[in-house]
């Protein structure tokens, strides 16, 4: 990457536009599911499951004009060092919504007039880019499904280090990193086609390595497209 | 809740399971007393001080071990503390609806912690740091991943792993933190295993390890945490009558299936 800036220097080094690894992903992990996936990148590991399309309950959450996508964001408790009470935040509320956002433009919802697409996102172990990674299994979880997509989602985080842009933060740059400008965390969702489904930004940013960071997502988006692609293929033979 | 889109075993197959075990037949051709296939993969979740997967057939359960340092309880100010919950996901099943525990989660998580608790299996003795100011709590999370039947032996095999292989962390005893990350020695432990192990009737055979369906159609079903022999808990749930000869026959089945499941947690812990 050609950031002009060279003073940071990642602890675990990586090049600045390099993922973490081993990036691992599973299609199928949860029997009872009507579609199931897992996505590792680094030390971050998410599980989802689609259930549906169902009946959406009650009546009157029905849209008679197409159905509708339910996501959930759980972390578990020992996911990360300080056990977190159990149960829904107000954290994994706002990622749950997001994550619906990050999905829904891809999904062929008219399909399904009143009912529900039920999609459970669970963070095992979590070390930084949960919300994306929790993305990155929850489009493969809707592809084994068999929901009618138009595209794939794929989704990565991108960071201003001080001022040095980097690919895929960790833990250490997304929440410990305190020096000079200090963390921006930006998580990308992008279509493979190039669309942005999922924008978010905590920090401070010029328009111009905005920009640059958008590129940065998108080429490392198109990696990981190919990661899932193979994961779903794997799943069908 | 309408019912039409819940999944539950119907009518018919039902009649087939209790026909089958009138002759002793299963339909994943187990005997009675014989249980799935029992994985266990270790460190799963690399934060947790201990932390395994349990499988049982196609059944899955999470468990994790957290630890921090905390004020004792009053009426025990040299000993840890121990809490157990669990969380049934919805994503485990399409039966599980979203929203706050409910029964099934909050009983799982209590019959599992008493026969933890109760077994004495954990030293809390040991776990205390400066009497009446700090001690350590230990807290044991599990989570249901697919249900398949039998949530609860998988969560009991599960939370007796994940305390064997879990690790203390480190006290910083002058700025009064834990040091997450460094982990000295394990868990001060009893050396027992206290599974639950849960008992099934059906009609008038008794079964271990049900499948969903099996379970559906389970009149009623008594949950013993032991080991080698020594009960240590027991709760009966569903509102079917159990005679004293089905409770006695039971104890000797979880006896039998204890020994059985040590053999086989053991290698796999190794």
């Amino acid at each position: 990457m050609t950031t002009k800036e060279k003073g940071y220097v990642r602890e675990d080094g990586r090049k600045n536009n390099e993922l973490r690894s081993p990036i691992k992903a599973e299609v199928g992990i949860i029997p009872n599911a009507d579609g199931s996936a897992m996505f590792q990148i680094g030390k971050t590991i998410a599980l989802a499951a689609v259930y549906g399309p169902k009946k959406m309950h009650p009546q009157h959450s029905q849209d008679p004009e197409k159905g509708t996508l339910r996501c959930t964001y759980n972390m578990n408790s020992f996911s990360v060092e300080e056990r977190i009470r159990p149960g829904p935040s107000r954290r994994s509320t706002e990622i749950s919504k997001i994550t619906e956002w990050a999905l829904e433009p891809v999904l062929m919802l008219d399909k399904f007039p009143n009912m529900v697409v039920d999609v459970h996102i669970n963070i095992i172990q979590a070390d930084a880019g949960t919300r994306c990674a929790g993305i990155n299994a929850a489009a493969m979880a809707l592809a084994h499904a068999g929901i009618p997509m138009k595209d794939m989602v794929s989704s990565i985080s991108v960071g201003k280090i001080d001022k040095t842009l980097v690919l895929d933060l960790d833990k250490y740059e997304d929440s410990e990193f305190k020096d000079g400008e200090g963390s921006t965390d930006i998580p990308v969702s992008i279509t493979h086609a190039g669309e942005i489904t999922h924008l978010q930004l905590d920090g401070k940013i010029s328009k111009e390595q905005l920009m640059e960071v958008i590129e940065m997502a998108k080429e490392a988006c198109g990696k990981i497209y190919e990661i899932q692609k193979k994961a779903l293929k794997e799943a069908i033979k | 809740m309408s019912g039409e889109e819940i999944e539950v075993t119907p009518k018919v197959t039902a009649d087939r399971i209790k026909k089958y075990l009138e002759q002793g037949k299963r339909f994943d051709s187990r005997k009675l007393d014989e249980f799935r296939e029992l994985k266990i993969e270790k460190d799963i979740s690399k934060k947790a001080e201990g932390s395994v997967r349990v499988k049982l057939g196609k059944t899955e359960v999470i468990v994790g071990v957290k630890m921090d340092a905390s004020e004792p309880y009053p009426d025990s100010p040299n000993e840890g503390n121990l809490m157990v919950t669990a969380e049934l996901l919805p994503m485990s099943s399409p039966r599980i609806e979203l929203g706050p525990p409910k029964f099934d989660a909050i009983e799982l998580g209590r019959v599992i912690d008493r026969g933890i608790r109760e077994s004495k299996f954990i030293e809390l003795d040991k776990l205390c740091i400066k009497e009446g100011e700090k001690v350590w709590t230990v807290f044991v999370d599990i989570y249901s991943i697919n249900d398949d039947g039998n949530l609860f032996d998988a969560a009991g095999i599960g939370a007796v792993a994940a305390l064997k292989i879990a690790k203390i962390p480190e006290y910083d005893e002058e700025k009064g933190k834990v040091i997450y990350g460094k982990h000295e020695k394990s868990l001060p432990l009893k050396k027992i295993s206290p599974f639950a192990i849960t008992i099934h009737k059906i009609g008038n055979n008794l079964i271990v390890d049900p499948t969903k369906e099996e379970e559906d159609v389970s009149n009623t079903r008594l949950t013993i945490g032991s080991s080698d022999g020594t009960i240590f808990s027991m709760q009966k749930g569903d509102s079917t009558s159990m005679k004293i000869e089905e409770i006695s026959k039971a104890i000797d089945v979880v006896e039998k299936s204890w020994k059985e499941l040590f053999k086989k947690v053991e290698e796999q812990l190794k």
